[in-house]
């Protein structure tokens, strides 16, 4: 009986300190945990501010790599841990009971909520490749995120964009649609900067839709 | 005087300024953070690659602050903590801190963050609490590379930080000296 009641204050007085240890920060956990997050607490940053920090991103991953294919590979990475936080943050807002599977509703959910969500406009035109069914593009004629980068002639195949073809595709992995996304500039009439996000649905995603063609 | 700058930070801000979505900026700096914690898995060298970015950025910024501004030459360093706080902050992450804590020579002083925007959605893990991780460093380097620019060699210290327990968020500026006009370091 003894025993037991020592073991039980032994137990508290771990608890205890446990707690202690804990309080600090579980003070910063419960204050973001009640946070309202269903509109967002702030509104705006300098444009200023989000491109210096990009620059510093690219430079800083420039240094990690090889060759240019490792620095999008970076970037998409980075791109990719926005896009899950987004898509959480869109779905909330949203208020969608369901989340979207079918391919064609995940790309209208990109190119409108996501778009705005993160850039305040709708996306610029969402196609289909005309020779892969399995291809899809996403068009932004002025990303203003990657309004203050200038590629140098010697990375002319370097696309920034790498960044939002992360965001990108970490919002279709959401949606259990997996694709793989790349990001091409091609510049039209005044439009320099005009991106071309690229997704290549895999081969799942395409059967899946097939079967679920086929059901209906 | 105080008021001057905050209207200039505040004109500056609302006619001069471009913008973009808070949030975006918010997860991009996370995922950098988390970027560096994965490619140098020790804080401390997290904590140092912050404030060396944060350094090449405040060298670039402060040109394009003062492109948005009509700001004249500061008259002393209490008018350079004022500028920092109420046109540097205001004008790229919107939120004005408090400038305090002025130590007796008027070469030190503290920026309180009541509202730092890059902590919005950010917990840190005991074992980066633990270890000393400075999350915003980034601000730190910005300050320092930007007085630089002025001709002023600073340090630039979190002292306390919200994200690790303490009440508020507090960032040390102390003056060492006065630079002579010379040509800028090169930056990496």
């Amino acid at each position: 009986m003894a025993s037991q009641s020592q073991a039980q204050a032994q137990a508290q007085m771990h608890a205890q300190s446990l707690m202690k240890l804990d309080n600090k920060t579980s003070k910063r956990s419960n204050m973001l945990l009640e946070q309202n997050v269903s509109r967002p607490r702030r509104d705006r940053v300098g444009l200023g501010a989000f491109a210096f920090l990009f620059a510093e991103i690219i430079r800083y991953s420039q240094n990690r790599v090889l060759g240019i294919q490792d620095l999008e590979a970076k970037l998409n990475e980075i791109g990719q841990r926005v896009g899950v936080r987004m898509f959480e943050l869109s779905m909330w807002r949203e208020k969608t009971v369901h989340r979207e599977m079918r391919v064609l509703q995940t790309l209208v959910f990109i190119n409108t909520v996501v778009w705005r969500a993160l850039f305040d406009k709708q996306a610029d035109s969402l196609e289909r490749s005309t020779e892969n069914d399995d291809e899809y593009m996403i068009t932004d004629n002025e990303p203003a995120v990657l309004k203050y980068i200038s590629v140098p002639k010697e990375m002319s195949s370097f696309s920034p964009g790498a960044f939002i073809s992360g965001i990108v595709e970490a919002i279709a992995r959401c949606c259990q649609c997996p694709a793989r996304v790349t990001s091409h500039v091609v510049p039209a009439d005044g439009l320099p900067l005009r991106t071309v996000i690229l997704l290549k649905f895999d081969k799942e995603v395409m059967d899946r839709e097939k079967r679920l063609e086929a059901g209906k | 005087m105080e008021k001057q700058y905050k209207a200039i930070g505040e004109e500056a801000w609302k006619n001069n300024a471009e913008k973009i979505n808070a949030e975006l900026f918010i997860f991009t700096y996370g995922s950098l953070v988390v970027q560096l914690v994965k490619d140098y898995e020790n804080y401390s060298a997290v904590n140092k690659q912050l404030d060396k970015m944060g350094y090449n950025i405040g060298v670039r910024m402060v040109d394009d602050m003062m492109a948005r501004t009509s700001l004249e030459r500061c008259t002393g360093f209490s008018a350079t903590a004022e500028v920092i706080a109420k046109v540097g902050f205001k004008l790229f992450l919107n939120v004005i801190p408090t400038v305090a804590n002025w130590s007796a020579d008027a070469k030190e002083f503290s920026l309180i963050l009541d509202d730092n925007p890059l902590n919005d959605f950010c917990e840190l893990p005991p074992k980066a609490v633990a270890d000393g991780l400075r999350y915003s460093n980034v601000l730190c380097g910005v300050i320092r590379g930007a007085l630089e620019m002025m001709q002023m060699q600073t340090e630039v210290e979190y002292v306390r930080d919200v994200l690790c327990g303490d009440d508020v968020s507090e960032i040390r500026v102390k003056l060492l000296r006065m630079l002579d006009e010379e040509v800028p370091a090169s930056d990496d």
